[in-house]
């Protein structure tokens, strides 16, 4: 087990001083005491230029509106995301989906912090090689299905990182990825959320050195149907402590997290391709992994529900399935003798599991039984998992921007 | 509108009583610049003083506009002389170089219906540029607001109900967010089947602005008159209208997969039957954007009924509740067979 967020720490400070930009680039400094702060920080959101800075001053900013930022190969740098940085306070909000929206490309958004957000706190669309380093999204106040739905929030983009952030309260994901391709979330911790990291409808990924803990579910691995984008593959999670996920899942019914069960560590559905190794898993009262297809009715003749090629090896199995929270889970655990196997599998589609725990099967392997007629049996999955997945590479401009 | 279109007459009397006196013309200069202009005025756009564009503009309406907080709004553009646009089979204008598309957005029980804010698109040689300026106290010029700006108002929506609200100026993002197609800014009003030149068809140089196409393009109902065509296509004007800038694949809410564009087929990409995607709390504890037969259990309705930001529908641009587009979109929904999805 090794922690970049760590390592990265120690240097940072020396780092940041060095930060490299073009000799054209000039730093536009904007301060929290402001008159009119929220329409001065959007302007200078607005008048930058490729390769400029806008520099966010250390307070906090008591915002109206969401910002919003277009211009591409901007840096957005504040004083530091934790108390005494640069403290975006949207409690006040009025308008706009979401806190901050990044709609342009090489943008390296650093040292701030977004809070109470009345929608999504940063969201980044067909913005690639976004980087996302050392901040904080929080709804303060924990859990409660008033917060917005996802903390960090990059969408129908390519190159994608995140490193090093914090997310809590989320009422949908804390770091969701959607619609992305080339991908890797990475030493952050995302904790009381219903998600934590959720990966969907995306291509090759990388989830590895997270934590993610007290949230309804670690982390997800979701293919939805009638999407522009959909057939999520090649996604690695890897490294990550996943423990202790028991919030009451908080989300608003009828989205697609709202049916994941209190106490889950790794749910994939619906995806192919999808390597779970060498996490620390313990304290998921449901299960430690799930690998489940997608039991909607749906109506996309393009959509796979189905997961196909998961493996699961490597991984340290803590206490897991002790309070497992679906329908008719009770029933099942109490027949095998109060509690379920650390891994569990719905029987469609398939998986090989190399870890030395139990894993049930609910024996459904057609896609359209309903879960109410599972047949819940012990499963050896043990097989010749698939080739292993290559690691993601980022482009260098991006890399060292966290160097 | 009746006070716009007397307004024009008069004019239009003008402009042709004084006929062998040159008419005043937008400066072109810095309409073709690359320069943001502080005063609006630098445009040349308006009679020196007053809000009132050129008589030289082309006045026109839109069949079925955008909500904007019940603003009334007063549209023209401008082309140089020489140029024109052609509608293209799609219906869509070519804008030549040099186009402005001029917006003023008021409330005529609101500081003597003088405009707020006026927005402007200009088609430079570099593309479409979003630009919104915020009317002086005094009325006579207006200010650029590239950052947007909250104005408090206060006015009569056509029910009587009387609405104070902090009326959002958007900020030029905010412009593209809506004016984007695949991440360039585009004009989304003026299409051939939704505007209405019945203000200034009549002129002398009306020609000289469009030309149109053989085959003659539908007009788009008007989404208040039934009239014009059925709750359900009055419905779908409507969505196109408001929504379909941003809810198509190339626009702000690609990722979404609800696309409301007039010539999208009414399926589950339509939000027939659609569950939420990205949309947290707007789902509003609901399965389906649009559950047929059932408004009160389609979330499309519950977010256009909205005002929470995490919520409300359109993103941008709205700090009242539309209740009488709501209404008729609960209608179209109600009369749904319920076996539809």
């Amino acid at each position: 087990m090794r922690f970049h967020g760590l390592r990265h720490a120690a240097t940072l400070c020396i780092l940041a001083a060095i930060a490299a930009n073009p000799a054209s680039a000039k730093t536009i400094s904007v301060s929290a005491g402001t008159p009119d702060a929220n329409e001065k920080l959007q302007e200078a959101l607005i008048l930058a230029e490729p390769g400029d800075t806008v520099e966010l001053g250390a307070g906090t900013w008591k915002l109206t509106d969401g910002l919003s930022l277009d211009v591409n190969n901007v840096t957005v740098r504040g004083a530091g995301a934790g108390e005494g940085g640069s403290i975006l306070d949207f409690s006040g909000q009025q308008g706009a989906g979401e806190g901050l929206l990044v709609t342009s490309d090489d943008v390296f958004l650093t040292g701030f912090a977004v809070l109470n957000t009345k929608g999504d706190g940063i969201k980044s669309k067909g913005a690639d090689r976004i980087v996302y380093y050392r901040l904080r999204v929080e709804w303060t106040a924990g859990p409660k299905a008033t917060n917005g739905a996802y903390g960090v929030y990059p969408v129908e983009s390519t190159d994608v990182l995140i490193d090093s952030v914090f997310v809590r309260g989320a009422s949908d994901a804390g770091i969701y990825v959607g619609q992305s391709k080339n991908i890797v979330v990475r030493d952050s911790i995302a904790q009381e959320n219903v998600a934590g990291i959720e990966i969907e409808n995306s291509f090759d990924a990388d989830v590895h050195d997270n934590i993610a803990t007290r949230n309804t579910g670690g982390i997800l691995v979701f293919d939805l149907p009638s999407l522009p984008q959909q057939g999520g593959h090649n996604v690695r999670v890897f490294e990550n402590v996943v423990n202790d996920n028991s919030t009451p899942n908080f989300a608003p019914k009828g989205n697609i997290v709202a049916s994941v069960p209190t106490g889950t560590g790794v749910l994939v559905m619906a995806n192919r391709n999808v390597e779970i190794f060498d996490n620390v898993f313990d304290l998921n009262g449901t299960a430690n992994v799930m690998i489940v297809g997608y039991r909607y009715d749906h109506k996309d003749p393009n959509y796979q529900p189905l997961p196909k090629q998961i493996v699961v090896r490597g991984n340290q199995h803590g206490k897991a399935g002790y309070a497992p929270a679906f329908d008719g889970a009770d029933q099942i655990a109490a027949a095998l003798g109060g509690s379920l196997p650390p891994v569990l599998w719905d029987g469609a589609g398939d998986a090989v599991v190399l870890d030395d725990v139990g894993v049930l099967s609910l024996g459904l392997p057609d896609i359209k039984t309903p879960r109410s007629e599972a047949k819940p049996q012990p499963a050896n999955l043990k097989g010749t998992p698939p080739a292993r997945l290559p690691e993601i590479k980022l482009p260098e401009s991006m890399e060292a921007k966290v160097k | 509108m009746k006070r716009l279109a007397a307004a024009l007459a008069a004019a239009l009397l003008c402009a042709s009583g004084a006929s062998a006196v040159s008419e005043p013309l937008p400066d072109q200069a810095v309409i073709d610049g690359a320069t943001m202009p502080a005063k609006l005025s630098a445009f040349g756009l308006f009679r020196p003083g007053t809000s009132e564009p050129l008589p030289a503009l082309l006045p026109y309406d839109l069949n079925t506009p955008l909500f904007s907080d019940y603003a009334e709004k007063h549209r023209a553009i401008w082309m140089p002389p020489g140029e024109s646009a052609p509608i293209m089979r799609d219906g869509n204008p070519s804008f030549p170089v040099g186009t402005v598309i001029v917006k003023s957005f008021g409330w005529p029980d609101w500081n003597g219906g003088r405009p707020v804010e006026t927005r402007l698109l200009i088609r430079r040689a570099s593309g479409w540029v979003a630009l919104p300026y915020i009317w002086d106290a005094d009325g006579k010029d207006a200010s650029l607001a590239i950052a947007g700006r909250r104005v408090p108002v206060t006015f009569k929506s056509p029910d009587g109900a009387s609405h104070s609200i902090n009326y959002a100026v958007p900020n030029k993002n905010q412009c593209k967010e809506c004016h984007s197609l695949k991440g360039e800014i585009v004009p989304i009003g003026p299409k051939a089947g939704n505007m209405d030149f019945a203000a200034s068809r009549g002129r002398s140089d009306f020609s000289r602005f469009f030309t149109w196409p053989a085959n003659r393009i539908a007009p788009m109902p008007r989404w208040n008159d039934p009239k014009s065509g059925s709750v359900a296509d009055r419905a779908r004007a409507y969505l196109a209208v408001n929504c379909s800038h941003c809810h198509n694949p190339e626009g702000s809410a690609s990722n979404s997969g609800l696309f409301l564009r007039w010539t999208d087929p009414v399926n589950v990409n339509y939000g027939i039957g659609k569950r939420p995607t990205a949309a947290g709390r707007g789902s509003g504890g609901m399965d389906f954007a649009i559950a047929p037969g059932d408004p009160d259990h389609s979330f499309l309705i519950y977010r256009l009924e909205s005002l929470d930001p995490g919520i409300a529908m359109p993103e941008v641009g709205r700090s009242t509740v539309h209740s009488e587009g709501a209404a008729l979109l609960r209608q179209w929904i109600a009369e749904m067979p319920k076996d539809a999805h």
